[in-house]
């Protein structure tokens, strides 16, 4: 199989790869674990679980931890002595995140979304910006593989400062080839944070209507992001012929296809990496590698002749 | 008039197609809210007709007007999102980052940002195969506060229940612990999880069911594809003991779940006997644990 993918390059960080999907439970923590770990074989590179509602990529790993850090978000504190209950900052908040209860101000930490206006604007400066913990972030390693992780905490409602986090501190391995991002679910702004700035964007999805449907969804995102992608076919062997039609149709390159075995289901309920047990489950994966180790062998080179240059 | 939520943390457990066999189980009994709005799919089986489709506007978006702009550049300073750029000294906002505070909007001295609303999907209430209704939407592309359009999808899916006099909203929630989920929570008589026997599904399942937890909410467990692995569904059953998570029963891993998908009707129809029963046995016990 060929694969025909362009990818328009202008920094000379990290090529950055987002496993995504519009359907959850399609097999991108699969896919995202048993790449990297394959890639790893061979080539020093990181991957970096930005699922945060719901990590899963470390449950394969079974990498051993070298730090861990709280994440904090920063909030307004209420600030007894200076304020004079003016009630401005109640009508600048557009989260609903301070209200005015006389004689008092509440502060719902869960809603704030870290704007300082509040706290900037406030004339007797009476809420001071303050951290609170809003997720954990750990890194490890298992043999040539990075491997960062972000969990949010349980009640928190906000995921997307906690994945931009986890992406600034993931970039201290901009100077390795590829850096892999698992990505949430959805469409909706935790995808968004997760891939606006990545290289390409696979789209795992299965043949069935609902991964069809959602994926037409992914799509229509990634398209808006002006991102080249391509797709990975799960569990083939199920459902129907859609969704190769539609990609057939929409000309998107399907990259692997990764048969519906009942072993790779029971490998992954075990927490296995299946590319190290079924020979036709690494045999789908192995174009990818190529693909990808490849073409940063050939952004390597450039890189060198323009150092030279 | 009762509130059911499934939910399961992981995606891709059957929580829609279970959620579909059950609606079909209530027939008129249930008014049906996908509160899955991120990525909707119950729709592609109770063929709804989406008789009224309303806009759903939520929150704002920083609109600079380029004519009163003098590219002072507060904006770009004050901007805890990055979301304004300047190219060739014209001053924009990125939509895609601006998050509606509208701090620009109040510190701009040439007065020349104004906020504007923002559409954010649509929503619709149809009538379904089962004769009942369902609320339903769609998020725009990209779009963020799905956890009000949630709660605007679920409080008028209570309001159709309570015009109706329908016993039961039942409510597809979607996958994680995040803002969609929490909204689809709030106020909710019974969370039914549905889970499967791996090592992501039970890891999953605790941190949701923490969230449960958080809100008092009584929740029921189903374990479905339960024969992929005996060992994670002994684990599993343990969890459920030691919580008091009323295990509402366990389905096997069946391809006429994705058979039934594809002619675009529910396990119901297209099943065998034994995992029909099995089925039913779980809706009435879901019907049981909320009187």
């Amino acid at each position: 199989m060929t694969i025909i993918v362009v990818m328009e390059r202008v920094s000379t960080d990290a090529v950055k790869i987002a496993i995504a999907s519009g359907k959850g439970g399609t097999g991108k923590t699969t896919l995202a674990t048993n790449l990297a770990a394959l890639i790893a074989e061979k080539q020093e590179i990181a991957l970096v679980d930005l699922d945060v509602e719901e990590p899963n990529s470390g449950l394969f790993l079974k990498a051993e931890q070298v730090h861990k850090e709280s994440l904090m978000k920063q909030v307004p504190q209420w600030d007894t002595d200076k304020c004079t209950l003016c009630g401005y900052c109640t009508s600048i908040c557009q989260f609903h995140a301070v209200i005015q209860l006389d004689p008092s101000i509440l502060i719902f930490p869960e809603l704030c979304h870290s704007c300082y206006a509040c706290s900037e604007l406030c004339p007797e400066g009476a809420l001071p910006m303050a951290g609170r913990k809003t997720g954990d972030l750990r890194e490890s390693q298992a043999g040539k593989l990075h491997f960062i992780e972000c969990r949010l905490d349980i009640g928190e409602e906000q995921a997307v400062p906690v994945i931009a986090y986890t992406r600034k501190y993931a970039s201290k391995y901009d100077h390795l080839p590829i850096i892999f991002y698992d990505a949430p679910p959805g469409t909706s702004c935790p995808l968004i944070e997760t891939i606006r700035d990545t290289d390409y964007v696979i789209l795992v999805t299965e043949p069935t209507p609902f991964g069809l449907h959602d994926l037409s969804l992914a799509v229509e995102t990634v398209r808006m992001l002006r991102i080249p992608f391509g797709i990975v076919l799960n569990r083939f062997g199920i459902g129907n012929e859609d969704v190769h039609e539609y990609c057939r149709h929409e000309d998107i390159p399907i990259l692997a296809c990764i048969p519906n075995d009942r072993r790779i289901a029971q490998l992954y309920s075990r927490g296995e990496l299946v590319y190290r047990y079924v020979p036709e489950f690494r045999a789908a994966l192995e174009p990818l590698c190529d693909f990808f180790l490849d073409h940063n062998k050939k952004a390597q080179d450039e890189r060198d002749r323009d150092d030279i240059g | 008039m009762k509130e059911i939520v499934m939910i399961s943390g992981k995606g891709g457990t059957g929580k829609t197609s279970l959620t579909a066999a059950f609606a079909i189980l209530g027939g008129k009994d249930v008014v049906v809210a996908d509160c899955d709005v991120d990525a909707a799919d119950m729709h592609l089986l109770m063929k709804p007709d989406y008789a009224h489709s309303e806009d759903f506007h939520s929150g704002y978006l920083a609109v600079i007007d380029p004519f009163q702009c003098t590219g002072c550049g507060d904006c770009m300073r004050i901007c805890r999102f990055n979301a304004v750029e300047v190219r060739n000294r014209i001053y924009k906002v990125d939509p895609l980052r601006c998050e509606g505070c509208g701090y620009c909007t109040r510190i701009c001295p040439a007065n020349a940002i104004k906020n504007k609303e923002k559409r954010a999907g649509q929503w619709y209430i149809s009538g379904i195969r089962t004769g009942s209704s369902m609320v339903h939407a769609r998020l725009a592309i990209g779009a963020d506060h799905s956890g009000k359009l949630v709660a605007r999808v679920k409080n008028e899916a209570k309001d159709l229940a309570f015009e109706e006099r329908c016993p039961y909203v039942l409510v597809d929630g979607s996958p994680g612990i995040g803002c969609p989920v929490i909204s689809s929570l709030s106020g909710a008589n019974l969370a039914v999880l549905v889970t499967e026997p791996t090592i992501s599904g039970l890891h999953d399942l605790k941190r949701v069911y923490a969230l449960v937890k958080k809100f008092g909410i009584r929740a029921g467990c189903i374990i479905n594809k339960a024969d992929i692995n005996a060992e994670m569904q002994r684990q599993i059953r343990h969890f459920l003991l030691d919580e008091k998570i009323f295990h509402l029963g366990d389905l096997p891993y069946d391809e006429a779940f994705t058979n039934s998908m594809v002619a675009g009707n529910t396990i119901l129809e297209s099943g065998n006997e034994t995992i029909i029963q099995l089925i039913t046995s779980v809706w009435d016990k879901i019907k049981s644990l909320t009187s």
